[in-house]
């Protein structure tokens, strides 16, 4: 017996008030006519006209999707290869080691991240640019992933594999028709996951990156130092449109595969 | 199969062999070292041309020097003291706003709990600069803030917020709340209501069992979800640069000041190794919670 009381539903009330006002708020200063943030001049789209036309904001976009793509895509495979080993590979020598590197970067503050990259990439005379952000990134991105893969993989049944391999399937046949069927959910998640920390990194591109690629938080970062800016507004909208979409519908989609597959358990045990 | 394992564990292993090990060595090595006016900008530089007689003296030339620079100077004594500050403050503001809101989840109707649980985590998945970006523009002298209460005539002048301490609470408590509200809302959740009605039946007024009963109970949510938002509010950067003023002293600004303006590589990477020393104890403190939890949950 649940009471959900008065005091339960303030206390909700203004907890979202809190974490969704200021969002809001943006949104709305960003269809604001006038120059000054501040003073509500009557409604207009022409930031975000501006900021279309922004070639500075358009290049940083674009530096930033790739970084994000190759970055998470590959910390996807080294983080999913990783928490396979976490989870299966038994002893080997170092694995304490191995898993210390894992769990260190999740906990790490990003300052330091930035500066002992930025130290090696000069140390091995390695030019600066998108190539160092995207081996950045990879590195404490696929930390994350293979804590989410390896939660997924630990409650595996490895039954499945020894009777596929049974069966007659090459290994290779069994990760492919079995193994990652299984843990796609969480391998997808990881690459989401990835592919979010790469897009909204800040500390870690600043200190790696070089003359040639800006990101895009690089250059939101160094507009808004100065102070609050309406095209500024007008990108923080659309992102915060992008992800909200996106988060909705991943929602939606796992929400009706839950459903299904629950249909399909019940149609199951009916059968039997 | 053997040449499989090998690859499976060599690749992901040489990787953070190559990019996470060896460049935190490399702080501790430059933090060791003396500034010098050359390309790298530190001194003494390997050389390993000169076989063991370059090695020897590589390792004479490396002396703490650095460590207790940090200590003459107190500005690194304020920073370190005042990140914590900031740091335990908001996590205890944090856990403030962040408990009621787990627990009314937690008692909301079961249909409800998804909702709610996707309204906290949407916010996490938005740009952190752009949440932290939000306040700018709502704490300014003529910010949405000070205009309201304005006109309701609760102050006469505007208020100033911005660029001060209190905008960085604010930061650190907005950023990170869905830290706090997950970890705690995972352990209500799991808790049996017939706890509480035993212990009304026992005599036990409402608000002394949520005392006695919900939130022991709750402690290990309570627990990860303090050192979840402690931990990175430390060493954060983003929020004292964009919300606080010239008066916030935080670590992790030093850091990046004494790297991109005073261009001091060894000061920059001794005040690198600190922080994580001071670091050390509440990660281990951490992992112990998250262990301990495993064990109990199975």
């Amino acid at each position: 017996m649940k009471r959900f009381s008065w005091f339960n539903a303030t206390s909700l009330t203004l907890g979202f008030a809190f974490l969704y006002l200021p969002m809001v708020i943006l949104v709305i200063y960003s269809f604001n006519e006038s120059k000054l943030v501040t003073v509500w001049a009557g409604f207009s789209t022409k930031w975000y006209g501006e900021l279309l036309r922004n070639e500075e904001f358009l290049d940083a976009a674009w530096v930033t999707l790739k970084v994000a793509v190759f970055s998470s895509t590959l910390a996807t495979i080294l983080g999913t290869m990783a928490a396979s080993v976490l989870v299966r590979s038994g002893r080997f020598m170092g694995r304490t080691l191995f898993s210390g590197m894992i769990y260190a970067p999740l906990v790490m503050p990003e300052v330091i991240t930035g500066l002992s990259l930025l130290l090696l990439f000069i140390g091995i005379g390695l030019d600066r640019g998108v190539f160092t952000i995207v081996l950045a990134h990879t590195t404490f991105s696929m930390c994350y992933v293979s804590v989410v893969v390896s939660s997924r993989l630990t409650s595996f049944d490895r039954s499945l594999e020894e009777a596929a391999l049974d069966l007659g399937c090459s290994p290779f046949e069994v990760f492919r028709l079995v193994t990652l069927p299984i843990i796609a959910p969480a391998v997808i998640s990881g690459w989401l996951l990835a592919f979010t920390l790469s897009l909204d990194d800040l500390v870690i591109a600043s200190f790696t990156t070089g003359p040639s690629a800006t990101t895009l938080p690089i250059k939101i970062f160094s507009a808004v130092r100065l102070g609050v800016s309406p095209e500024i507004n007008a990108l923080s909208t659309i992102m915060i449109s992008i992800v909200t979409v996106g988060v909705i519908t991943a929602s939606l989609i796992t929400k009706r595969a839950a459903v299904a597959q629950q249909r399909d358990e019940q149609a199951a045990a009916r059968a039997t | 199969m053997n040449l499989r394992r090998f690859i499976l564990i060599g690749v992901p292993y040489l990787w953070l062999l190559a990019l996470f090990l060896v460049p935190f060595l490399i702080v501790l090595k430059i933090a060791l070292s003396d500034i010098a006016l050359a390309r790298p900008p530190y001194m003494p530089q390997l050389d390993l041309s000169a076989g063991w007689e370059g090695i020897r003296s590589f390792f004479a030339a490396l002396d703490f020097e650095n460590f207790a620079f940090l200590t003459t100077d107190d500005l690194y004594w304020k920073a370190y003291l005042s990140s914590l500050e900031i740091a335990v403050v908001s996590t205890v503001i944090t856990l403030l706003v962040g408990y009621p809101m787990a627990y009314g989840m937690a008692r909301a109707a079961t249909e409800w709990r998804p909702t709610l649980l996707m309204l906290v985590i949407l916010p996490f998945w938005t740009s952190f600069l752009i949440r932290v970006y939000a306040w700018m523009g709502i704490l300014s002298g003529e910010g949405v803030l000070n205009q309201f209460l304005i006109w309701t005539g609760l102050i006469s002048e505007p208020l100033t917020i911005l660029n001060t301490n209190l905008a960085v609470y604010i930061g650190i408590v907005y950023t990170y709340l869905p830290f706090m509200i997950l970890p705690i809302y995972a352990a209500l959740e799991k808790m049996d209501d017939s706890l509480l009605e035993a212990a009304e039946d026992l005599g036990c007024s409402r608000t002394k069992a949520f005392w006695l009963v919900t939130i022991p109970l709750s402690k290990s949510g309570i627990i990860a979800g303090c050192f979840l938002v402690f931990i990175p509010a430390i060493g954060e950067f983003v929020i004292p640069s964009l919300l606080g003023g010239s008066g916030t002293l935080m670590i992790g600004k030093v850091l990046w000041e004494e790297f991109f303006s005073n261009r001091d590589w060894p000061v920059a990477s001794a005040v690198a190794i600190i922080l994580l020393l001071i670091l050390i104890i509440p990660i281990i403190l951490f992992q112990r919670n998250e262990q301990k939890q495993r064990e109990a949950g199975g």
